[in-house]
């Protein structure tokens, strides 16, 4: 019997077969594709937090060197540490949904060249998706030692400069802070001076408008919890508090 | 989608007969799918920056283009012919989303220079082109001679253009310094050479792409239309 291929039933059923068998073989891909693509996703994470203290290395060699040089990953609620929990799998993107007060941000303390670092995970949104990024700070909280963005889908050549060096290489030795106060640090459209701002990109002002904003909510989230654990231990920012308020 | 090749079937045909070869050396000059048929412009001004990754998306193409003719061409009497265009879709949709899994697992960092352009390999027209124009109306080993040889015309004018652009922009191949050191000045740049940094935007792929037509019309002169 031979069978009309162009029958109204026949297309029905054949599309039905096409797609099973199209969803059956991608699943199964996917599926056992997966564990091998988080582990690149996960190298690549490592890569960009070392990057942030000026820790380049290869992607297949970043598991090894962030053994080595993080030496301590915490997770923050408010003022205070939480334990019992992975920082490193801590998604800044589902975090920065909830309400603040209910945030868990995630911290990671470097020790490397013999020098502690406070490495912060930035999220935020640029022109055409998320933007994202990661601030090591000096141990004093305060001074920057080096800054890596990352974006989905900027534009080329334009917002997606942020992730060049052009941009990036402005942030080390900016700081945070104004006396005790936070102030962030202000991505300027033109004329930036002083420690706390940098040049935006030119034809890239909504992106940069969003890193400035990325930069100050991210950032702020940490301060109650520095002030409280950290900072009131240290010697040289308690006297140099003193002498502040003694003005 | 320029003239098909219209082959009668034989009996016995061998394997690499004249016809057949010709399958496979048509699109590389005389049918060659970028310059001469002017389809997959889009891929080709966007990922010949460096040659890494314009190899990787030949490839990729290459396999689409293979396993897709061959896929269409085993089901070319099975295909209900109001919904041809929609199985063709499913087809390429599925190879090309195989293919991005598997950069994803085994090549990250090119898949991420290729970006959104693995997914648009869907959307190349030489693909969809062949399927319609050949696959569905010959026979598998035709079609995966026909989709290789697409693939390969499309590949070389693809490498071509990204050896020129990385030579010229970025003064490396395959991201190794091959004119010597731009910032210490030493090798071409000691005599006052520079880096041509048009070379890395679109605009000069598209030229680049020019003159390999020209060049390809003035030797092949019966590509010259009245």
């Amino acid at each position: 019997m031979k069978m009309d291929v162009n029958s109204n039933g026949y297309t029905f059923g054949f599309a039905a077969v096409l797609v099973i068998v199209v969803a059956a073989l991608l699943s199964f891909t996917a599926t056992s594709l997966k564990d091998r693509q988080e582990e690149n996703v996960a190298q690549e994470k490592k890569q960009n937090i070392l990057a942030s203290i000026g820790l380049e290395v290869e992607r297949a060699d970043a598991a090894q060197a962030y053994e080595e040089n993080i030496a301590q990953e915490i997770v923050i609620q408010g003022n205070q540490k939480i334990d019992g929990l992975s920082a490193f799998g801590v998604d800044m993107a589902e975090e920065l949904k909830k309400a603040p007060s209910e945030r868990m941000y995630p911290l990671f303390i470097a020790n490397y060249n013999n020098t502690n670092s406070y490495i912060i995970p930035l999220r935020g949104k640029g022109l055409w998706g998320p933007i994202w990024g990661y601030i090591a700070l000096k141990d004093d909280l305060n001074t920057v030692i080096g800054a890596t963005f990352g974006h989905k889908s900027e534009t080329p050549g334009l917002g997606a400069e942020i992730s060049t060096p052009i941009f990036q290489d402005q942030f080390p030795g900016m700081e945070i802070m104004e006396g005790t106060q936070f102030v962030s640090i202000e991505v300027r459209k033109g004329d930036a001076s002083g420690t706390h701002q940098v040049d935006g990109i030119s034809g890239g002002t909504i992106t940069s408008v969003g890193v400035d904003a990325m930069l100050k909510d991210c950032l702020q989230g940490y301060q109650s919890f520095f002030d409280n654990e950290i900072r009131a231990t240290q010697v040289a920012y308690t006297s140099f508090k003193a002498s502040a308020t003694s003005h | 989608m320029s003239d098909t090749q219209t082959l009668e079937k034989k009996k016995s045909e061998p394997l690499f007969s004249k016809k057949n070869k010709k399958l496979i050396s048509n699109p590389l000059n005389d049918d060659n799918p970028i310059t001469v048929q002017v389809l997959g412009i889009c891929s080709a001004l966007a990922i010949t920056v460096k040659l890494e990754p314009a190899i990787v998306m030949s490839m990729s193409v290459l396999f689409v283009m293979g396993a897709g003719n061959v896929v269409i061409s085993l089901m070319r009497n099975l295909i209900p012919s109001r919904i041809r265009i929609i199985v063709q879709l499913v087809v390429v949709a599925s190879l090309v989303i195989l293919v991005d899994q598997f950069l994803k697992a085994f090549l990250y960092d090119v898949s991420k220079q290729l970006s959104v352009f693995v997914g648009l390999i869907i959307t190349n027209c030489i693909i969809m082109g062949r399927f319609e124009a050949f696959a569905l109306a010959n026979t598998p080993w035709k079609s995966f001679l026909d989709g290789v040889g697409n693939a390969f015309g499309y590949a070389w004018i693809l490498i071509a253009v990204a050896f020129f652009r990385e030579l010229l922009g970025s003064g490396t191949l395959f991201g190794i310094p091959v004119l010597g050191d731009p910032a210490a000045k030493t090798g071409l740049y000691a005599l006052g050479y520079e880096n041509n940094g048009m070379m890395l935007l679109p605009p000069m792929a598209l030229i680049t792409v020019g003159v390999i037509i020209w060049i390809q019309r003035a030797k092949n002169t019966k590509l010259i239309e009245d």
